[in-house]
């Protein structure tokens, strides 16, 4: 059954179509990478997804319950989340202020206008629990601004699984982190739930044919592949639109 | 697990921070209340504008909004505790301070209400039009306000029944000191909350904070009603210890000293906050009794020294040199 559904999602800015009948379904514990070259739209499909952009047309299903008209924040609340492409953290506040925040938000106890978060057990283990299991235990009370920048990425992730969503939105969660780091993301996205659903926006190939089961190519707004990640360097239209040198390289290995 | 036991840390150190804070008001107020026993009417303002500040810190140092209409918040404040002593004969100090404490929420509600509806400059220029406006009304309501000759008949009865207010002002004095202490306190809970912690989150991200799933706006809204009526407190503070509130309660001149207090003495703390208000009233204090003619200037040039050479305010400068310190001392 289908946990979150986009159906014949359409945008126009001006009379060109920059999202035009997208549609896509996610189960729990689907991995489904969205490509496309540059201006392809894949930032508008995200910002429409996530209620940033009012769409045209279409509509967009969370757990059964209509959310097309549902506002950002509140979509968030019913279990979409979203992290961004350039890290949005708070640069004054440390890893453990962070994770605790996204608990007590999730919790409902983020208003709370008494108590420490540092007092409160559960905050206190949940936080130790999930640092732990991104290696960021020893930076769990240096400020974020003094932390690396593929550490910062990691925390993205870090507050992503402290909210618990039903579906996670990764926008680039491995950009402007060195080669040699993106490992560390991986093995981060690894140890996501099994049943959330995850649907990620990536450039780095390597990392979609590792990541994803499923992959999606936006060209021009459109759709033009829904399938396996073997099978996308062989399609002749992806092939034109987007994977060019790539997929050439992919198919003479 | 390192987390776990790391986490008691901060918390211990943040106790000790409110007791060391607690201490050194009383430490102050002492050290004044002996050094100058002829100028606790000064004192006391300036315990009252150090409300005021502190209340711009919440909305400024914590959620981020930049406000020059602050005043029309404390003016609230002061005219409502003056305004149920001189026409309906309440004249119990702590309920004219409570009275006043709610005026200011309620003009801190509909202050926010309007200037969150904007952000950066436009916001800046709604909280000055905010302010002109409170300031315009207190002057036409003449027959509540007193206008421009200001709210006379103010008065008050013996503070619990046991101190009066006396002409050398000891009684006001010590009733701001405590006043202080409690706003402090009830501030230094608030700010370690998890409501202040995501507070911090807005100024710093609000997209990110909404990612989150909270809601920008409320924060900000109800850290402003907060705000009201800390300077609502101060406002009726003022009323209650000079007995006349006039229209300067609720300029646009105050907002403006008032929130170059917070910056002198650093934004997003409560110290700064204190530190800054009793350093730019003393020095205003000195200097223009020093020279009449240039006092301004030299205030001027004070303020442009510290805005280039310690652009965090006087304590944030401090506070950030003594953690580089022990930084480096590790």
């Amino acid at each position: 059954m289908s946990l979150f559904e986009v159906k014949n999602l359409r945008k126009n800015f001006g009379g060109l179509a920059v999202t035009n009948d997208v549609s896509l379904s996610l189960a729990p514990g689907d991995r489904l990478a969205l490509i496309g070259p540059n201006g392809a739209g894949k930032t508008t499909f995200v910002n429409l997804v996530t209620g940033h952009l009012k769409p045209d047309g279409g509509s967009i299903t969370l757990a059964g319950e209509d959310i097309t008209g549902v506002k950002a924040m509140q979509r968030v609340q019913r279990g979409l989340v979203r992290s961004f492409q350039v890290t949005r953290l708070f640069a004054d506040m440390t890893p453990q202020e962070h994770v605790a925040l996204a608990i007590l938000q999730r919790d409902g106890k983020s208003t709370r206008m008494f108590g420490r978060h540092d007092a409160m057990r559960q905050v206190v283990e949940e936080v130790g629990d999930i640092l732990n299991l991104l290696g960021l235990s020893e930076l769990a009370h240096l400020k974020v601004r003094e932390i690396a920048y593929g550490q910062q990425r990691l925390l993205e992730i870090a507050l992503a699984m402290a909210l618990r969503p039903k579906v996670l939105l990764l926008d680039e969660p491995a950009a402007g982190v060195p080669q040699a780091e993106t490992a560390r993301i991986e093995r981060a996205l690894d140890m996501l739930p099994p049943d959330l659903a995850v649907l990620m926006i990536e450039h780095d190939m390597d990392l979609v044919f590792r990541f994803a089961k499923r992959v999606m190519v936006l060209a021009a707004g459109t759709v033009i592949f829904d399938g396996s990640p073997q099978d996308v360097t062989q399609d002749v239209a992806v092939r034109e639109a987007y994977l060019g040198s790539y997929a050439n390289a992919g198919s003479a290995a | 697990m390192t987390v776990l036991m790391n986490s008691t840390l901060p918390t211990r150190r943040r106790s000790l921070g409110t007791l060391i804070g607690i201490a050194v008001i009383i430490a102050a107020s002492v050290i004044g209340y002996f050094l100058f026993p002829n100028n606790l009417a000064l004192l006391t303002r300036i315990v009252a504008t150090m409300l005021l500040v502190l209340s711009i810190d919440l909305v400024t140092g914590y959620c981020g909004v930049a406000t020059l209409g602050h005043a029309a918040l404390f003016g609230a404040g002061a005219y409502g505790a003056g305004i149920v002593s001189a026409h309906f004969g309440i004249t119990e100090p702590l309920t004219m301070t409570l009275i006043g404490a709610v005026a200011g929420a309620l003009a801190g509600l509909v202050s926010g209400l309007v200037i969150l509806r904007a952000h950066g400059l436009p916001q800046l220029v709604l909280s000055i039009a905010v302010v002109h406006l409170f300031h315009e009304v207190a002057n036409k309501a003449s027959s509540w306000t007193g206008g421009s000759d200001g709210l006379s008949g103010i008065t008050t009865d013996a503070l619990l029944g046991l101190f009066e207010f006396d002409l050398w002002g000891r009684t006001a004095y010590v009733y701001g000191i405590v006043l202080l202490l409690i706003v402090f306190v009830l501030l230094r809970i608030l700010v370690q909350s998890p409501f202040g912690m995501l507070a911090r989150g807005v100024r710093e991200d609000p997209v990110r904070v909404a990612a989150m799933g909270a809601s920008v706006h409320s924060v900000m809204l109800r850290m402003y009603v907060i705000s009201g009526a800390v300077a609502g407190i101060g406002g009726a503070l003022n009323a209650i210890s000079t007995q006349v509130v006039g229209l300067d309660s609720l300029s646009f001149t105050l907002s403006a000293e008032a929130l170059v207090m917070l910056v002198l003495g650093g934004t997003g703390s409560l110290y700064g906050a204190m530190v800054g208000t009793v350093s730019f009233m003393w020095f205003e204090d000195v200097v223009s009794a020093a020279n009449p003619f240039h006092w301004l200037t030299i205030v001027g040039a004070l303020l442009i020294v510290v805005v280039l050479f310690a652009p965090k305010g006087l304590y944030g400068s401090a506070a950030a040199f003594l953690s580089r310190r022990r930084g480096g001392g590790k």
